[in-house]
């Protein structure tokens, strides 16, 4: 019998390595959160005073309901953008500049974000000043951008791995092309285009870079208010958090599973 | 317009590619297939009879060329709005939806009332004897159950003309004759004009009124199984459908004169040089003193009720007999042997090539 890679010698000890170094901070993060102390380095027991505390700081309050929602938003319409892409770019067979369409779509995966980061800064400026609008626009109009091949990946997936006999199919029976992509083709697909919205979710949850450099004053999102925190002081407020942040995101991430998870 | 004919394709032409590079999947092919017939287009893969059943579909236009549905030109409408529906050799059956539902998909597409759809849905579903599968999902058939859902879905929207391609490729051997027989029952209880696609001699000989052997984007011939196998105009249809053994012969004074220098009686043709064909079963193996031509028996092989008796002839053709194996599956023939041929009379056919 061939040996597989798993059998090389230190095969273990170097995946364990990796292991901890991607799940031991998280893991010291979580149970550091729990800390009755105020010391961050000192372990006084547990307790969930910077839960409590987190959660009555309106400030907190308000960068948590803003993240959620800018979230919320950014990707609806990153996933309405992205089905479309996807759609276009699978169900018509292979055209003259695909892969060029493909580069573009997935840009925001490739360029630096830093460099998103300046030219929209620059790009909005001009629109502030000159319109006068200081709204959350700008915020939503950027993360809807960036989140889109995040959306598209699960969703051009899906539609390549589906049978496009079954849409000829349909229109074998009488359905109209809107009634073909409403009935099969939409249905077929919702598993990818949830599971697109989630990730687009998550990414624009947790953007720091291009979202510091577009929002205006008093538009702080839960990331950006804890690097301000942390600036002046670090506080185990951010620890608690962190924690309530990853737990969102676990289960947001369970649920993507069950919904890519190829059906037997 | 003849009402008897269904479909009519006139000179239709689909090319695939551009330019240079365009490949004739169908090159003029002309055909009439009548109401309430099964026909046949059998051919070997890449002749174009899958092509032709997708420009009927509509899934594809053709280059050239027209359709006519019931005498109504039907070439360049989408297939949602053709009274024709598809058996597809995948099946196709939505997965997202029941087995109810997979057969209720056409008639509500085409408006049907709640009411009409039921019912016609229990009917349909009685039709292919799935009736306790109703509320399953399609996934959790097997490949024959399956089949018998896209028979359903199909027939339930009371299609003009069944296009079937290749349905049965995909059931092992004892399925694909129940399947047969079946498909054959279906199309006479409900009379619709049935197309069926497949590269399987037998199942055309077996299941059509009528089949079209196609090759290399070309209708070769068009008849009856009984002609098609008889009276095969050429020698791609002759080899194509059952074995049979090919002779050159000349034209002679007193008939054809085969290469191997003796005279025999075939019907009359033009060319001077042709080729005379016989099937297996139409040889007669004679003492070798009372047969027409002398051969030499080169191979047996033995088929159980059939005995295959390979031969050749003085000038080095080879020939094929199928004798019936006698009971005590002794033939009293043997490698080497010498022998004496006949031929059922009637039974030689000249191809003009």
């Amino acid at each position: 019998m061939a040996k597989d890679v798993t059998h090389l010698p230190g095969f273990t000890t170097i995946s364990m390595t990796v292991f901890a170094a991607l799940y031991l901070p998280i893991v010291i993060l979580v149970v550091y959160s729990f800390n009755s102390g105020e010391d961050l380095a000192h372990w006084e027991g547990i307790g969930l005073q910077w839960f409590t505390k987190a959660w009555a700081n309106d400030q907190v309050k308000d960068a948590t309901i803003r993240s959620l929602w800018l979230a919320a938003v950014a990707a609806v319409i990153s996933t309405a953008v992205a089905t479309m892409a996807a759609l276009g770019t699978t169900r018509r067979g292979r055209f003259k500049g695909q892969t060029f369409i493909y580069v573009m779509i997935n840009q925001p995966l490739m360029v630096p974000e830093i460099v998103t980061a300046v030219a929209l800064l620059i790009f909005f400026a001009w629109f502030k000043v000159n319109l006068g609008y200081q709204g959350m626009g700008y915020l939503v109009l950027a993360h809807s951008a960036f989140c889109i091949p995040f959306a598209y990946l699960p969703i051009r997936a899906r539609l390549e791995s589906m049978d496009l006999t079954l849409e000829t199919a349909a229109a074998d029976l009488y359905a109209t092309p809107w009634a073909t992509f409403r009935r099969v083709t939409l249905p077929l697909l919702l598993p990818g285009i949830l599971a697109g919205m989630m990730l687009a979710f998550v990414t624009s949850l947790d953007d720091v870079v291009i979202t510091v450099f577009v929002k205006s004053a008093g538009q702080d999102t839960l990331p950006t208010y804890m690097l301000g925190q942390i600036r002046r002081q670090v506080s185990t407020e951010v620890y608690a958090i962190s924690t309530m942040l990853l737990g969102l995101t676990v289960v947001l991430l369970v649920v993507f599973m069950a919904l890519t998870r190829k059906k037997d | 317009m003849n009402q008897t004919i269904a479909i009519s394709a006139q000179n239709v032409i689909k090319a695939f590619g551009q330019g240079d590079h365009a490949v004739r999947a169908l090159d003029d092919v002309s055909l009439d297939i009548r109401k309430g017939e099964f026909f046949t287009l059998l051919g070997p893969s890449g002749c174009g009879k899958t092509t032709l059943l997708r420009l009927i579909a509509g899934f594809e236009m053709p280059s050239g060329g027209t359709i006519l549905l019931d005498g109504a030109d039907i070439t360049t409408l989408p297939p949602n709005k053709r009274p024709v529906n598809t058996v597809f050799q995948s099946y196709a059956l939505f997965p997202h939806l029941t087995v109810a539902q997979n057969v209720a998909f056409g008639l509500e597409m085409l408006g049907k009332s709640k009411s009409e759809v039921t019912a016609r849905v229990a009917e349909m579903l009685a039709l292919v004897k799935l009736e306790p599968l109703a509320h399953r999902k399609t996934s959790q058939l097997s490949g024959g159950q399956q089949q018998r859902v896209a028979l359903a879905r199909a027939l339930a929207p009371q299609p003009k003309v069944l296009l079937l391609d290749e349905p049965l490729s995909a059931l092992d051997l004892k399925l694909r004759k129940e399947m047969q027989i079946e498909l054959k029952r279906l199309q006479t209880e409900t009379g619709i004009t049935f197309v069926f696609v497949t590269h399987d001699q037998e199942e055309a000989l077996t299941m059509s009124d009528r089949i079209g052997v196609m090759s290399a984007g070309h209708l070769q011939q068009v008849g009856s199984p009984k002609e098609i196998y008889t009276r095969p105009k050429n020698r791609f249809v002759a080899s194509f459908i059952g074995e049979t053994n090919f002779l050159g012969a000349t034209r002679d004074p007193m008939g054809y004169r085969l290469d191997c220098g003796i005279v025999v009686q075939a019907p009359a043709a033009q060319a001077d040089r042709v080729t005379l064909t016989i099937r297996p079963e139409q040889l007669r193996l004679v003492p070798e003193a009372e047969g027409d031509i002398p051969a030499k028996i080169t191979n047996l092989v033995y088929f159980g009720t059939d005995t295959h008796c390979h031969m050749s002839l003085p000038d080095g053709t080879e020939v094929t007999a199928r004798l019936q194996s006698p009971s005590d599956g002794e033939s009293g023939l043997q490698i080497g042997q010498g022998i004496g041929l006949r031929f059922v009379p009637g039974a030689l056919q000249v191809l003009e090539e």
